[in-house]
């Protein structure tokens, strides 16, 4: 085995023969489990279609409980983030130091984070105080009818799953700091930013579809 | 495929290391392979006996054994662990991940350590759904169907559907990693056009796990989340539309069967070439037949549906496009028996199970067609005219395929040969035990008997009597074969790298193979099933090239 792979680069595993094969089968992998992810969404956007269809006038009611500016500034926020990712992964790729790597990543994951304290804080914190949370804080009567309540239902499914992806990759780039702190990656080797990078930028995509389909359309906008 | 390996190799995957520790974090793909094929197994023993105790109990009209409601958590469990815990993983997780890289020339899959993952997540699921069936089951059907399931079933539904969620991770993983090895890990000279039709079959199959399986588990996920906080999701009383539910169920549940299926096909093809000695005939027509299969089935799961209160002319599209998958499945059939011909042919056990499977799943494939039309449907839909075709399809197609394809590859992965009478025995037996359980039930589906009822009408009790008697046949054939493999395993003679004679990679190393598969990682230079013709001049089609 060593002989025939003479010069084993780091992070090299042995199943390959070389090492651009395993950068294209690890940007193939996330690539088809950012598939599987849209059909995991996408059952989630057609049940909310279907039923927007159906109860239109309370989807929309139910969209005006939600706060625009609060979602207009995660949403700059999460653009952001993919912005110092690519940073990230661009200035790995150009050999600058592994202090301006890290600090993009360390930046990133202070978005992350931020996106995920506004939504909790000023969000959903509100949303339980107020009686929002289907199965969880609901107050019945007044304009609280079953569907906004269904409304409200698949809001918490869909930004909580997205909320769950963005936990984890805050996971993910805390492995990555702690790999460019260790010297892993060099301008030949930084696959794991660059598909880490595929997947943080495909949570800000699914954000960027949900943003308009909760809030905007038929949402609440400051003085109307 | 020159140079013959060693007949016994010192050293090979099974003994290079001992201890439970050495199989519970390996990340050899051949031994993951083999803790699928102990946990499924398990599994299939378990769902077998509810099918058992069903049987008995439909001996008699007014029903031999339990309550009604007992019943139908025996029918549940059955179906929610044969489904999800034994068809689906059954021959893409044990013989796909033990044949893949043998196959395709690898030392193992693209990603080792999430393979090995993706075992830890379906023995996760199956704990959930063991313990759901010990604590009293689930009485929905392993259809899952609200609002019963979600608002009115007293029996234990969400851990159920946890199970079924967490399995549903792992099937996208083993996919997911099926589909990057057979694209990037062939050896030199292994071209798309060059691979074994069973990889192309799992390929496909690969698809529906990546591209389906998303869409049930978030289904099951809404539905445990309507039943555990009470919120409408599917429920009509606010809102709801139990519909939505079946539209999302089936849109994976109907490429499921594909799941079933396909790979069994795959295993097919390896088997009729190499007992018939021939080159398969029209090697791209079935390589594209799978793939166009695994299409098709994402846009025809309406045909579940045509009573159910969809649009007319959304079940007469569902019909229409239902009758296109006959013809990727056809040209199959027709392809295996065209390869049978003039071949020189050779009836061991894994060829009996192959040209049982052709003869089974043709009949369970033109009954299929009796359902898809809007008319007969409405007659047969929810009879055991259903039971019998699908199973038809699942029993004698898949699992006919599955014991073929066990039987072929046993001497690979063990090293040894088991007794080849007891084999043709116990094939024979499955055969005709199978016919005798599932046949009557076309009859008795036809003449209105419906399915899921602990009793029935007195005049049907001949044919399911027949049918029970049946299905203690099955039984003792299933159990044979598990005597003698496991008693090949220590007993048996040794088996030499190529019992059968067969083409493909994984039949030039040694057997067992050695842990990174191949010393040297081979160069292709033919293609597969490159068998020397016999009488080359008797072709009129020159489909057997003589090789060297
Ligand atoms: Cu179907």
């Amino acid at each position: 085995m060593a002989a025939t792979h003479p010069a084993h680069p780091p992070g090299f595993a042995h199943q390959f023969e070389t090492v651009e094969q395993q950068r294209d089968a690890g940007h193939l992998g996330m690539w088809i489990f950012l598939a599987t992810e849209i059909l995991f969404f996408g059952g989630m956007f057609t049940a909310y279609t279907v039923y927007r269809s159906l109860h239109l006038q309370e989807f929309i009611r139910g969209s005006h409980e939600l706060l625009v500016k609060f979602g207009a500034t995660n949403t700059a926020v999460l653009i952001c983030s993919s912005l110092t990712m690519a940073l990230a992964i661009r200035s790995a790729q150009t050999g600058k130091s592994r202090g301006t790597v890290i600090s993009w990543l360390l930046l990133t994951w202070v978005l992350g984070a931020a996106f995920l304290a506004i939504k909790l804080r000023y969000e959903w914190y509100r949303d339980w105080v107020e009686g929002l949370i289907p199965g969880v804080s609901w107050m019945g009567g007044g304009g609280h009818t079953p569907g906004v309540k269904m409304f409200m239902c698949f809001y918490f499914f869909m930004t909580g799953l997205h909320a769950l992806h963005m936990v984890a990759g805050l996971g993910i780039l805390t492995v990555l700091v702690v790999m460019t702190a260790r010297k892993r990656f060099s301008p030949n080797y930084y696959a794991p930013l660059e598909i880490s990078g595929l997947y943080w930028h495909f949570v800000d995509i699914v954000w960027i579809f949900l943003f308009p389909l909760l809030y905007l359309i038929g949402g609440r906008y400051p003085g109307s | 495929m020159s140079t013959e390996a060693p007949a016994e190799p010192a050293v090979n995957y099974l003994n290079a290391s001992y201890g439970i520790k050495s199989w519970l974090l390996t990340l050899d793909h051949k031994r993951i392979g083999l803790l699928y094929l102990a946990t499924i197994t398990l599994m299939f023993v378990v769902g077998g006996l509810a099918a058992t105790l069903m049987r008995l109990h439909l001996v008699e009209p007014q029903g031999a054994l339990f309550e009604p409601e007992t019943y139908n958590k025996m029918f549940s469990s059955h179906g929610i662990i044969m489904v999800f815990f034994f068809l689906i993983p059954s021959i893409p997780a044990t013989l796909g991940n033990f044949c893949i890289p043998l196959m395709i020339g690898a030392r193992d899959v693209a990603f080792p350590r999430l393979n090995l993952m993706s075992w830890y997540l379906f023995v996760t699921g199956c704990a959930f759904v063991l313990y759901d069936t010990i604590s009293g089951g689930v009485d929905t059907g392993w259809t899952f169907y609200p609002p019963y399931s979600s608002l009115y079933a007293q029996s234990h539904v969400v851990a159920a559907a946890l199970g079924i969620f967490i399995a549903g991770f792992s099937s996208i993983l083993t996919g997911l990693n099926f589909i990057v090895t057979i694209h990037k890990m062939r050896a030199p000279g292994m071209t798309w056009f060059r691979l074994p039709l069973f990889i192309w079959a799992l390929y496909a199959t690969s698809l529906i796990f990546v591209l389906g399986t998303p869409v049930i588990a978030v289904t099951v996920f809404l539905l445990g989340l309507e039943r555990l906080l009470h919120v409408g999701i599917f429920d009509p009383a606010v809102g709801g539309d139990p519909l939505l539910f079946q539209h999302m169920f089936w849109f994976y549940s109907h490429p499921a069967v594909y799941i079933m299926i396909l790979p069994g096909m795959g295993v097919i093809s390896e088997l009729i070439t190499a007992f018939s000695r021939k080159k398969i005939f029209g090697y791209s027509f079935v390589a594209f037949s799978s793939l166009s299969i695994a299409v098709i089935s994402f846009i025809v799961w309406g045909h579940h549906m045509f009573v159910t209160g969809q649009a007319l002319y959304a079940g007469l599209v569902f019909s229409v496009l239902s009758f296109l998958v006959a013809i990727p499945s056809a040209v199959k059939v027709f392809n295996w028996t065209a390869t049978l011909y003039r071949g020189s042919i050779s009836y061991e056990a894994p060829m009996l199970y192959a040209l049982g499977f052709i003869g089974l799943f043709t009949i369970g494939g033109l009954t299929g067609l009796f359902l898809a039309s809007l008319a007969t449907d409405v007659h047969l839909n929810g009879t055991y005219f259903i039971v019998a075709h699908f199973h038809y399809i699942m029993v004698g197609g898949a699992v006919m395929a599955y014991l073929g394809g066990i039987h072929f590859w046993w001497p690979k992965i063990c090293g040894r040969l088991y007794p080849d009478m007891w084999a043709r025995i116990s094939a024979a037996i499955i055969f005709i035990g199978f016919n005798l359980t599932f046949f009557p039930q076309f009859m008795l589906g036809y003449l209105g008997m419906p399915r899921r009822y602990a009793v029935y009408a007195p005049e049907f009790q001949v044919l399911n009597v027949l049918s029970s008697a049946g299905a203690s046949i099955l039984g003792i054939g299933y159990v044979i074969p598990l005597v003698y493999l496991i008693w090949s395993m220590r007993y048996g003679p040794i088996a030499g790298p190529n019992p059968w004679k067969a083409k493909g990679l994984e039949w030039t190393i040694p057997s067992p193979p050695p842990t990174e598969n191949f010393e040297e990682i081979p160069i292709v230079t033919e293609d597969a099933y490159n068998y020397p013709a016999i009488e080359p001049h008797a072709y009129p089609d020159s489909q057997g090239v003589a090789s060297v």
